[in-house]
C-alpha cells in the first residue's frame, strides 16, 4: 500500500457532514421512539394479563436473537406489503431501528421498574393512588432515573449500529465515507477517518454518561 | 421464548407469503402514472455503468440509458413532470427490491442469466463483459495456470467466485481464494499483496485500475472465464412495460445514440477523476446492437 | 408478490458442481460457531481480567484497563474489522507483513476471532466491573483482613460472587457474539452471512436463503440463551442472590 494519502479527506467533508446528520437524526428518532415503545412493551411484559405479556416477551426475544443487519433487510422487504406501497430506504431505516431498539430499551426499562423497591408500591397504594397513577407518578420516574446511564449506553450502541444501514443503501456517515473512498480508490484513508469520528463522538458521549451517572444516582 | 416466538415468526412468514397484497403484475406503467414517480435502482461503484460521481449523484452509461427509457415513459404517459427517484441497490437486494415494487428499473450492472429470468425480466443487452483477472505487472503472471498455490481475490457473492472454483476443478489446480466484501476491498487485497490476482468483469477491473494510486502498475491479463450479457432489469410478467422498454432501447441502438453513449462513458474522460477508461467496444456488443436480444448468459457460453 | 418461490432450492446442486446449497449453509454454520466461540473465550478471559483491574486500587492499572475498554467499544465493529485486516499489517516490518497477509494459516479466521473477541471483551469488562462494584465493601475488607493477598481476594472471594451476579447481562453479550460474528463476512470468513450472499447470488432465491439464515442465527442465539440460563441455575448460591429484581 505504501504511503497513505490523506488529501482525500478534504473533498469528503461535505458528504461526511450530511451522512453524520442522517446518522444523528436516525439515532435521535430511534432513541425517542424506542424508549416510548420500549416502556410500553416493558409494561406489557410485566402486566398480569397473560397474552399481553407473552406477545411482548416473544417480540423482545425474537428481536434479540436475530442479527440487526438481517432485521434491517427484512423490514425493508416486508414493509411494502404492510403499507401497500414501497417506502424509501431512510424511512425504512427509521422504522426498523425504532422497532428493534424498542426491544432493548424494553429490557432496560423492565429491570429499571423491577429495581424500584416493593415498599414504594405499597406506600403509593396506601396513599390511595390507583394502579396507573402508581406507575406514572411513583414507579416510572424512579425507574427512568435508575436506568438513565444504561439507556444512554444503549444509545451509544445504537449510534454505532446505524452503520449497518449500508445493507439497504441509506446514506449514513460510514456509507458517505465508503463512497468517497471508492470514488478516489482510497478506502483505507476513509475508513480511518470514520473510525476517528465515531471514536470522538462515542467517547465524548460515554464520558458524559459517566458524569451523569455520578449526579443522578439515587442514594440508598 | 420457544413457542410464542415461533408463533410470531410464523405470522411474519405468512405476511411475507400473502399473495393478497401482491401488486397487479401488469401494473408498472399504472403504478408510475398513479404515483407520478418512477424509482431507478442504482449501484454505487459499478464503473462506468452505474456509480456515484464526486457530488455523490448517480451517473454512468446505464444511468443514461435509463434516462432515455424514462423519457419514453414520459411521452407514453403524457407525464412531462414525472419524478425520478433513485434507490441504491446491492447485488444482495436488487432482485427482491425489483420484485417487491420498490425499484421499477434497475440500472446497474446485472448479468442476464437463466436463474434470474425466473424472477425478473431484462431489457435487450446493452453491454457485454468478459470475466478476466487483474494482476500487478511486476508479478509476470499471464495466465490462470500460473496461480497454483497463490492467493486469488474475488468479491464475495459474485459469479466470479464460482467461475474460479469451476476453473480450479477443471484444471486440477489449487488457488488460495480470498474474498473482499465489495470490489474496492477485493482490489485493495491485490494492491496490498494479500492476493496476486483479482478475478472480475473486465470493465469493472479497468475502472478500479484507472482510479488506483498507480494505474501503470496493473494489467488485465489471462483467459476469458465467462462472457456475460449485462442489461437493465425490470419486473417479470409485465408485457406492456417490457414492450415499452424494449422499444426504447432498440430505438437507441438503431439511431446510433447508444454508440454515442458508449463513447461518452468508455472512451472519453469521466468523473470523478476525469480520466478515460479507453475501453473499446467488443465485437459481441457490436453484434448485439445490430441484432438486439435479451438472451441469457448461458446462450453466450454454450459453444 | 411477484416472486418465484422454490423451497426445494436447498437440496439442489450449486451451479459449479458437486455440492448442494445445504452443504454451503452447514459450512457457514461451522465457521460462525468457530468464530463466535473462539471470540467468546477471548472476550471472557480478557474481559474478566480487564474488568477486575478497573476495580483495583492501582491508578495506573485502572487507567490502562479503562483505555482498553474505551478503545474497543467506541468504534463500530465493522470498522474495527476493516482496520485489523487492512491497516494493522501495514505497520509491521515488510517480511512479517507479507507473512501475515499471504502465508499465515487461516488468516481471516484469526483476524475475525481476535477482533470480535477484543470488541466483546470491552463489554464484558464493563459488566464485570459493575458486578464487582455491586458487592458489599465488607467482602473485600474481610478477605484482606483474613490475610489473603489482593489477587487471592479477587480469585477466591470477589470474582466468584461478581461473576454470578453478572450472568444475566453476560447472557446478552454471549447472544450478541453470535449475531456480531456476521460482520466477519466483510474480511472473507466463509461464515453464514458470507454463504447467504453466495447462495443468494448463485440461486437467485434470496428470500428462501435469508429466511434459512435468519433461522440458523436465531437457533444459535437461542441455544446460547438457554445454555447460560442453565449455568445461571447451577451456579446459584442459595441465599446470595436473593435480591429483588
Amino acid at each position: 500500500m505504501g504511503e497513505f494519502d490523506f488529501s482525500v479527506w478534504q473533498p469528503s467533508l461535505p458528504f461526511i457532514r450530511d451522512g453524520l446528520l442522517f446518522t444523528l437524526r436516525l439515532t435521535l428518532v430511534a432513541m425517542s421512539g424506542g424508549i416510548v415503545i420500549g416502556t410500553l412493551l416493558a409494561l406489557a411484559r410485566l402486566s398480569p394479563i397473560a397474552p399481553l405479556s407473552r406477545i411482548a416477551g416473544a417480540y423482545v426475544d425474537l428481536m434479540r436473537s436475530i442479527p440487526l443487519v438481517l432485521v434491517i433487510l427484512w423490514f425493508f422487504l416486508v414493509i411494502p406489503f404492510i403499507t401497500g406501497s414501497p417506502v424509501g430506504a431512510e424511512t425504512s431505516a427509521v422504522i426498523t431501528f425504532t422497532a428493534f431498539e424498542a426491544a432493548f430499551y424494553c429490557e432496560i426499562m423492565r429491570s429499571g421498574i423491577q429495581s424500584v423497591p416493593r415498599g414504594q408500591v405499597d406506600a403509593a397504594q396506601a396513599l390511595g393512588l390507583g394502579q396507573a397513577q402508581t406507575m406514572v407518578h411513583v414507579i416510572l420516574p424512579q425507574a427512568v432515573r435508575n436506568m438513565i446511564p444504561v439507556l444512554l449506553t444503549q444509545t451509544i450502541v445504537l449510534f454505532q449500529d446505524t452503520s449497518l444501514v449500508y445493507a439497504i443503501g441509506a446514506k449514513d456517515m460510514l456509507k458517505a465515507a465508503d463512497v468517497v473512498g471508492k470514488n478516489y480508490n482510497r478506502p483505507v484513508e476513509m475508513i480511518m477517518l470514520s473510525a476517528l469520528i465515531y471514536f470522538a463522538i462515542c467517547f465524548s458521549l460515554s464520558l458524559a454518561v459517566k458524569q451523569l451517572q455520578k449526579r443522578v444516582a439515587i442514594i440508598r | 421464548m420457544n413457542t410464542r416466538t415461533a408463533t410470531l415468526a410464523c405470522l411474519i412468514l405468512a405476511a411475507l407469503a400473502a399473495p393478497a397484497l401482491a401488486q397487479d403484475a401488469s401494473g408498472t406503467l399504472k403504478k408510475i402514472k398513479d404515483n407520478g414517480s418512477i424509482t431507478l435502482g442504482i449501484r454505487e461503484s459499478s464503473y462506468p455503468l452505474s456509480y456515484l460521481d464526486d457530488k455523490q449523484q448517480p451517473v454512468g452509461y446505464h444511468i443514461d440509458v435509463c434516462n432515455r427509457i424514462v423519457d419514453a415513459i414520459k411521452t407514453r404517459l403524457k407525464l412531462p413532470a414525472l419524478k425520478v427517484q433513485h434507490q441504491a441497490v446491492t447485488s444482495q437486494n436488487r432482485i427482491p427490491l425489483v420484485t417487491n415494487g420498490t425499484v421499477d428499473l434497475e440500472c446497474g450492472s446485472t448479468t442476464n442469466n437463466e436463474a434470474r429470468q425466473k424472477q425478473v425480466a431484462f431489457a435487450p443487452t446493452t453491454f457485454v463483459t468478459n470475466v478476466r483477472m487483474a494482476v500487478k505487472k511486476a508479478s509476470g503472471i499471464k495466465s490462470l495456470d500460473q496461480l497454483a498455490g497463490k492467493p486469488v481475490a474475488t468479491t464475495s457473492g459474485t459469479t466470479s467466485v464460482q467461475l474460479v472454483r469451476a476453473h480450479e476443478k477443471g484444471k486440477g489446480i489449487d488457488f488460495k481464494e480470498v474474498y473482499g466484501k465489495d470490489h474496492a476491498d477485493a482490489f485493495l487485497m491485490l494492491e496490498t499483496d494479500r492476493a496476486v490476482a483479482f478475478v472480475l468483469d473486465d470493465n469493472l477491473l479497468a475502472g478500479l485500475i484507472v482510479s488506483s494510486k498507480s494505474p501503470a502498475d496493473y494489467a488485465i491479463v489471462g483467459e476469458v472465464l465467462n462472457i456475460e450479457p449485462i442489461a437493465i432489469m425490470l419486473r417479470r410478467d409485465d408485457p406492456a412495460f417490457k414492450k415499452l422498454v424494449n422499444e426504447a432501447v432498440i430505438g437507441l441502438m438503431k439511431s446510433g445514440e447508444l454508440d454515442k453513449l458508449y463513447t461518452r462513458w468508455f472512451l472519453s474522460p469521466i468523473p470523478p477523476k476525469n480520466v478515460s477508461m479507453n475501453f473499446p467496444m467488443s465485437e459481441a456488443l457490436k453484434h448485439l446492437i445490430k441484432a438486439p436480444n435479451d438472451a441469457p448468459a448461458e446462450s453466450f457460453n454454450k459453444k | 408478490m411477484n416472486y418465484h418461490w422454490n423451497w426445494g432450492i436447498f437440496l439442489e446442486q450449486v451451479k459449479s458442481g458437486d455440492e448442494t446449497y445445504v452443504d454451503w449453509l452447514v459450512t457457514g454454520l461451522g465457521w460462525t460457531l468457530a468464530v463466535s466461540l473462539t471470540a467468546w473465550i477471548i472476550a471472557l478471559s480478557i474481559g474478566i481480567a480487564v474488568g477486575a483491574l478497573r476495580t483495583t486500587p492501582s491508578r495506573l492499572l485502572v487507567l490502562l484497563a479503562n483505555a482498553w475498554v474505551e478503545l474497543f467499544r467506541n468504534i463500530p465493529l465493522l470498522v474495527q474489522m476493516f482496520l485489523w485486516f487492512f491497516v494493522v499489517p501495514e505497520f509491521l516490518p515488510r517480511d512479517w507483513s507479507l507473512w501475515v497477509k499471504q502465508d499465515m494459516p487461516a488468516k481471516e479466521f484469526v483476524t475475525a476471532a481476535l477482533c470480535l473477541g477484543f470488541f466483546t471483551s470491552s463489554r464484558v469488562a464493563e459488566q464485570v466491573r459493575a458486578g464487582v462494584g455491586s458487592l458489599p465493601r465488607g467482602q473485600r475488607d474481610a478477605a484482606l483482613a483474613l490475610g489473603l493477598t489482593l489477587p487471592q481476594a479477587y480469585r477466591q472471594v470477589i470474582l466468584p460472587q461478581a461473576l454470578r451476579i453478572v450472568i444475566p447481562p453476560l447472557t446478552s453479550e454471549f447472544m450478541n457474539v453470535f449475531k456480531n460474528s456476521s460482520v466477519a463476512f466483510a474480511i472473507g470468513v466463509l461464515e453464514l452471512t458470507f454463504q447467504a450472499r453466495q447462495m443468494q447470488e448463485d440461486s437467485e432465491q434470496g428470500i428462501e436463503t435469508y429466511l434459512a439464515v435468519t433461522l440458523l442465527y436465531f437457533i444459535c442465539a437461542f441455544t446460547a440463551n438457554r445454555g447460560m440460563a442453565l449455568i445461571e441455575a447451577r451456579t446459584r448460591v442459595p441465599g446470595l442472590i436473593a435480591r429483588t429484581g
